[in-house]
């Protein structure tokens, strides 16, 4: 590690330091100069601080192309990690626009921080090519992810998701960290594409095949796949709303990139076949036999909720799995397909979240019949909801339906002779399966009437201007997904995967 | 221009959006307005068109270019034709809803919404958009039942949208399989229908694709959402699904599955033949036996939407044009028949119980009512001098060509049809109420003008295609001569 350039450095690593900064600034000002002042101040101004402290990084990856690889891998800089550090900063800005007005916490400038804190390790994650790297940037997310689960400390469920959430996922960075250490120990070597190399013409030792399936466990717990979900149905439910919808968002996106470049870049030679009576084995059967096991069990186990964020839980179970088939595409367009996908399914469903935060707050719970009526007391609120809900069913125009279409038709063009048709009408017929519980919700706000002499529901209006920048945003990239789609694509084919 | 029946159907939706709910005549305006706006531009693009060009592109441009989709919409005869059939149900629908008093801006909202939906499948030449269109249209319909309907509402709206979603998805799988079979990177219907599927893939794409679609027309066995879809819904609602919906269903198997699938019609004709005569038979028996009037009338359309998809695989020029004939005839008359049953007289008497309208002396409360369901009825069971008349002939037509024992069973449809009917006008309207049993004299509200305006317009369109098909035939003939069906012409015989 000798002749580290530390400009470059500099540059390259320029939106984590300041993000990072960011962090300590938000901290720094409401520990310092707010601590006296009402929490809805202390919480506008730390958003504020946040908001910009994720803006500033975006304007510097927008204005200042830069390409590099630094220290072998450590800090890969390529257009398509630009471009998920691009997604992952407008969630992060997102959520703390979202978290203005919860009142959970009077504990403002920590939280903000944190939320700040995960970003850098998810930008970090998305931009290493070293398993030692992706390890630490890893635990780094997760870490600040566990206490924004806990943070509601008066809240006994939070406290229950925290400890879950944790204890799931120090359980899962153990068989991940076994799995890599296989690795290195087969290969000699911690960068993706060295591992490859020294991978090349080895064939599938029971080794390698052991570490595989243990990294796949520690992967298939951050992207919440069955059947290591058990954490994320009680995680999303207890956590306070804004940290559950920064888990299902933000840190699905960086979970899935580096998944992606794990698989297809670390372990290329070894994927196997998943094709229909013409299994080999690899990674490839293993993601799918994960996939099957996600899609099925997401959305026939969301049918049975009654509360919406444990649906939603189940429902970003199911995306997983849909998710699940851009990795196995395994070419430049399943990867495209699998980043417009998540990025997508990350916007709608913190959309998702945000309003289920606004009714939470007005109604005092989640549960389905909170919202009976919803859309004679907030129509505009309601309209968002249906949105986001229609989105995630698939319904066109909307994003989630050209994502879900993108995807499947990536799966079945990548492997020859439609190979994972099987799995691709699978995925299709549970997504037919999903529109009735999302329907359930919607006939909630919109059949069903609601209480009586309630009053109509004001929408905070920072909550309103994130809701209304992603319904816009989840309508324009269904009715026009070349607008990210040919950014994504060319980012792909720049990039080298 | 025939794309602003699209444009205006949702600048409508739009609008409606923005109104205050408390403005209800203007909303009513507004659908109705939109509504004849569409009807309009549907008659100036007929009056437009050329048949001999076969056909006419009406917008065309890239639109998803990392996959090859248009946006490119087109319209033919056939597209025409349902076009005019969209302009009329929905200009009717608007006049026989005009009594809607709860929500009523979002009512007419999610009605505009399906209507241009059903515009855009019709005129789409791009299979990704046309698909794009198709799902569109579920979830207006999911709405306009669970929240406007009656009997059982949120069974038969829950039951409707997961059978025409679960039908999308099949088509899905084929749309999909096809687009990467065919690697042309393109979802153009013009290029793809040249493309030779190889015929193991034929084999299994076009059951799926063409059962996917017609869940949606009612094809027996999975039709069972019509009936309970049908009756659940508000007047209009039923109007249209029984009026244009179910015409999806037909309109989008006759476009994507038998034309890019041709060997695979040619392998499947005789089992899908079956199905669609078990229908018609089917459908008329348990019409024939029925309590619910609205029931009456919803089986009475699986059976004449049976009709339709036998036109559709006799694989020749005449039957299939009685297809798209029988497709524009049967939704104008089943939007009236429902017309009558939903509004004139279950908003009047608030049953539909055969039985107990028989105590109630209708044809003398309600002349004009009568008078309507007896030229709707007249209409229905085909005889000459209306729409259906020609339809279904030229479907027997072609089926005695194709497969004469079928013909003469489908023909037995017919007969069971009329009985049908017949019962059902005579017990509504004409009984003689056993004595003592006579429900009083309590009086019902004269029919309002609108629904006068509705119905005149339903039988004028039924009339007119009765007494000179030509103005549709000369449309629907020549376009299965376009290059499009080339395929279908070599790879089926047609």
């Amino acid at each position: 590690m000798n002749g580290i350039d530390y400009g470059q450095l500099l540059r390259l690593a320029a939106p984590e330091l300041i993000l990072a900064l960011g962090a300590l600034a938000v901290l720094a000002i409401d520990l310092g100069i707010m601590r006296g002042e009402p929490l809805f101040q202390r919480r506008l101004i730390a958003a504020s601080v946040t908001c910009l402290a994720c803006a500033a990084p975006l304007m510097w990856i927008a204005n200042i192309p830069q390409a590099g690889n630094l220290m072998h891998g450590m800090l890969v800089v390529d257009p398509l990690t630009r471009l998920a550090q691009q997604a992952i900063l407008v969630l992060a800005g997102l959520t703390a626009l979202l978290t203005v007005d919860s009142e959970f916490t009077d504990h403002v400038g920590e939280y903000f921080a944190l939320i700040l804190l995960a970003t850098v390790g998810m930008m970090f994650l998305v931009s290493a090519e070293d398993i030692l790297m992706i390890f630490v940037a890893l635990e780094l997310t997760s870490l600040s992810l566990y206490i924004l689960a806990a943070f509601n400390k008066q809240s006994l469920p939070s406290a229950e998701a925290g400890l879950k959430y944790f204890l799931f996922g120090g359980m899962a960075a153990a068989f991940m960290l076994f799995g890599l250490s296989l690795v290195y120990g087969l290969t000699g070597a911690t960068n993706l594409r060295e591992i490859a190399a020294a991978l090349k013409g080895t064939g599938l030792d029971p080794l390698l095949s052991v570490a595989l399936v243990m990294t796949l466990i520690g992967f298939g717990f951050k992207v919440a796949v069955a059947p290591f979900h058990l954490w994320a149905p009680d995680a999303y439910q207890g956590a306070p709303t804004p940290s559950a919808a920064f888990i299902a968002s933000g840190s699905k996106v960086a979970s899935f990139v580096v998944l992606a470049r794990v698989m297809i870049t670390g372990f290329a030679g070894a994927e196997g076949s998943g094709s229909w009576m013409n299994y080999q084995p690899g990674w490839i059967p293993v993601l799918a036999a994960l996939s099957v096991a996600s899609v099925c069990l997401g959305n026939l186990a969301a049918i049975a909720q009654s509360e919406v964020k444990r649906l939603l839980a189940y429902s970003a179970i199911g995306h997983a799995g849909y998710a699940l088939l851009g990795v196995m595409a395994g070419n430049g367009q399943g990867v495209s397909s699998l980043i417009y996908y998540v990025v997508t399914y990350a916007l709608t469903t913190l959309g998702a979240f945000g309003v289920v935060a606004v009714v939470e707050r007005a109604t005092g719970g989640s549960k389905l019949t909170d919202f009976a009526g919803l859309s004679r007391r907030a129509p505009a609120l309601s309209f968002c909801l249906m949105i986001f809900m229609l989105s995630l069913a698939g319904i066109p125009p909307l994003a989630g339906f050209f994502g879900k279409f993108y995807l499947f038709t990536a799966a079945l063009g990548a492997i020859k002779d439609l190979g994972l048709i099987w799995l691709v009408i699978l995925a299709i017929a549970m997504s037919a399966v999903s529109l009735f519980y999302y329907l359930q919700v919607l006939k909630q706000v919109y059949v069903i009437s609601p209480p009586p002499n309630c009053a109509p529901i004001r929408t905070p209006i920072a909550s309103a201007i994130a809701l209304g920048l992603l319904a816009i945003a989840v309508i324009a990239l269904g009715c026009a997904p070349d607008l990210i789609l040919g950014p994504i694509t060319e980012a792909v084919q720049a990039s080298r995967w | 221009m025939l794309a602003w029946t699209v444009y205006l159907s949702f600048a409508g939706v739009f609008l409606l959006i923005l109104l205050p709910s408390s403005m209800r005549g203007a909303a009513r305006a507004i659908a109705l307005l939109t509504a004849l706006a569409g009807l309009v531009v549907a008659i100036l693009g007929i009056v437009h068109f050329k048949p001999e060009a076969g056909m006419v592109t009406v917008a065309k441009r890239p639109w998803i270019v990392s996959l090859g989709a248009d946006y490119f919409l087109a319209a033919d005869g056939i597209s025409l034709t349902l076009v005019l059939l969209t302009g009329i149900s929905a200009v009717a629908g608007v006049l026989f809803s005009w009594n809607i008093e709860r929500r009523v801006k979002e009512f007419f909202a999610f009605y505009l919404a399906l209507i241009g939906g059903v515009y855009g499948v019709f005129l789409s030449f791009d299979l990704f958009l046309l698909f794009v269109f198709y799902e569109l249209a579920i979830i207006p319909k999911y709405f306009l039942i669970a929240i406007w309907g009656s009997t059982n509402k949120e069974y038969g709206a829950m039951k409707l949208a997961l059978y025409s979603f679960i039908g999308s998805a099949m088509v899905l799988v084929g749309l999909v399989a096809a687009y990467v079979t065919a690697g042309a990177h393109t979802f153009n219907l013009l290029e793809l229908a040249k493309f030779p599927f190889p015929e193991s893939f034929q084999m299994w794409a076009f059951p799926l694709v063409f059962v996917g679609f017609a869940v949606l027309a009612g094809l027996w066995p999975f039709h069972t959402w019509a009936p309970t879809g049908h009756v659940a819904a508000p007047t209009a609602a039923s109007m249209l699904l029984a009026g244009v919906v179910m015409k999806l269903g037909a309109y989008g198997a006759l476009r994507v599955a038998i034309t890019l699938f041709p060997l695979g019609l040619r392998a499947w004709q005789h089992s899908f033949a079956l199905l669609a005569l078990i229908g018609i038979i089917y459908g008329a028996l348990v019409a024939l036996v029925q309590k619910d009037f609205k029931f009456v009338v919803g089986y009475s359309s699986v059976s004449h939407m049976g009709f339709v998809l036998l036109g559709l695989v006799t694989i020749n020029e005449i039957g299939m044009t009685g297809a798209v004939l029988q497709m524009f005839s049967h939704g104008v008359i089943a939007g009236l028949l429902f017309g009558v049953v939903g509004r004139m007289i279950y908003d009047r008497t608030h049953t539909r119980d055969l039985p107990t309208l028989n105590g109630m002396n209708l044809s003398q409360k309600l002349p004009f009512a009568a008078l309507t369901f007896i030229v709707a009825a007249i209409a229905s069971m085909g005889l000459p001098g209306f729409s259906g008349f020609v339809a279904e002939l030229s479907v027997l037509l072609g089926a005695w060509r194709a497969f004469p024992t079928y013909a003469v069973l489908a023909g037995i449809g017919v007969v069971v049809g009329v009985a049908y009917t017949l019962r059902a006008l005579q017990l509504a309207f004409f009984a003689q109420a056993p004595v003592g049993k006579e429900s009083g004299h309590e009086p019902c509200p004269p029919i309002s003008i609108p629904e006068k305006l509705g119905a005149a317009l339903l039988i004028a369109a039924t009339l007119l295609v009765g007494l000179y098909p030509r103005v549709l035939l000369d449309l629907i003939g020549p376009s299965f001569n376009a290059p499009l069906f080339d395929g279908l012409r070599k790879g089926a015989g047609l």
